[in-house]
């Protein structure tokens, strides 16, 4: 009985888990396109971070990649930069190998790291299911906090019809001292391959 | 071709001559029958664009999420198994033959399969319509269309993150939500639940 109920309740933990909003991100050190190691604490200057797990392979992915592109020219200058990661197994998707993420990071002119996690060890800690899949967090004295995942914006067909941008919302509130008003929302996107 | 011509003249009036321009006639002919593979590719084009004229003979229903929410609270006597998917989305395709499948095998059991492709509107003619048409698929297939997923992707369920494939089961009693993907045999184990 007494193992029926921790089955449950492990169940219950691992279904869902990941960080929520207000939860403290932990650091990771993860190779870069470049073959350097990037880890967030690298970033000294930054307020916080737009961290996007994304892949060459998901057509989703691909549709925000310009969308990605601007939030980094338009964030990193003022403290968030864009810190891309490839969560996919390489296996699975041999289009989202390292060779293959440096091709296509060359073409798209990507101007931020564009990381693989390799062992794929830290988008299950941020609970990323998903590419594209966002998470905002604003560096404080505890840490990285997570303040806003979910998606870049409500119209994934086209950038031009967008009502309202989830991400520079957040980030645009946390600049101004204010509190994110839209912490979580939800997108359709092609499931991480493990 | 009119080249090709030339280089086989090319190389009968230089058979009597040196080898060196034989062996340049040669290497011409070979590159003819590269042209030729082209020209041949070029059927096989016109083809496909039919295929597609075919594929969409298909008529496909497009729902955005007011229209298509009726769908996941029908109150009859069946188990609705509505599967979203994509022809993009590998997993997706990798476990439709189980949906196929359980549709075929539990309709005396009156379970119905829905599959609710997210493709792309743009590529409904190019890609959907073919691939239905291709894998022959039997059960009901619509597409969802709507951009405003915050607004209804929580409607489908409060836990899902948006990540396909995802399934709900459900009898106008109770219902259930699966952000997985399924072999047969689990997939058959969660109906067989509903039919109890």
């Amino acid at each position: 009985m007494s193992l029926f109920l921790a089955i449950i309740f492990i169940t219950a933990f691992t279904v869902g888990n990941g960080y929520k909003v207000g939860d403290v991100a932990e650091d990771f050190k993860l190779k870069n396109i470049d073959g350097k190691m990037v880890s967030l604490s690298d970033y000294q200057d930054a307020k916080g971070f737009i961290v996007t797990f994304t892949c060459n392979t998901c057509p989703y992915a691909v549709m925000y990649e310009d969308r990605i592109i601007a939030l980094n020219n338009k964030y990193e200058s003022k403290g968030y930069p864009v810190i891309a990661i490839m969560p996919n197994n390489v296996k699975v998707k041999p289009g989202d190998a390292l060779p293959e993420m440096k091709k296509r990071a060359e073409e798209k002119d990507f101007t931020f790291p564009y990381l693989i996690d390799a062992d794929q060890s830290v988008y299950p800690k941020f609970g990323a299911t998903k590419t594209p899949h966002m998470f905002v967090l604003q560096k404080t004295d505890k840490g990285n906090v997570v303040k806003y995942i979910g998606a870049i914006d409500n119209n994934y067909k086209d950038a031009t019809a967008v009502t309202t941008k989830y991400v520079e919302n957040a980030v645009d509130a946390l600049l101004k001292g204010e509190s994110v008003k839209e912490t979580e929302t939800k997108a359709i996107g092609c499931s991480i391959k493990v | 071709m009119l080249n090709c011509q030339i280089y086989k003249e090319l190389l009968i009036s230089f058979m009597h001559m040196k080898l060196k321009a034989l062996f340049v006639a040669i290497l011409l002919m070979a590159s003819c029958g590269k042209n030729k593979e082209k020209a041949q590719a070029e059927p096989s084009q016109s083809f496909e664009s039919k295929k597609t004229a075919e594929a969409s003979k298909i008529e496909l229903e497009v729902y955005d999420f007011k229209g298509f929410k009726k769908f996941l609270s029908l109150k009859d006597d069946k188990v609705h198994v509505i599967n979203f998917w994509a022809t993009w989305c590998a997993p997706c395709v990798k476990e439709l033959p189980y949906f196929e499948m359980l549709n075929k095998q539990y309709a005396v059991a009156n379970v119905e399969v829905m599959l609710v492709s997210l493709d792309f509107p743009h590529l409904y003619e190019k890609k959907l319509k073919p691939f239905i048409k291709e894998k022959k698929l039997m059960s009901k297939v619509i597409a969802l269309d709507d951009v405003d997923m915050n607004s209804w992707i929580p409607r489908v369920d409060s836990n899902w993150s948006g990540s396909i494939p995802a399934t709900i089961i459900y009898n106008k009693d109770r219902s259930q939500f699966y952000e997985q993907s399924f072999t047969y045999e689990e997939l058959e184990n969660e109906v067989k639940k509903f039919l109890n």
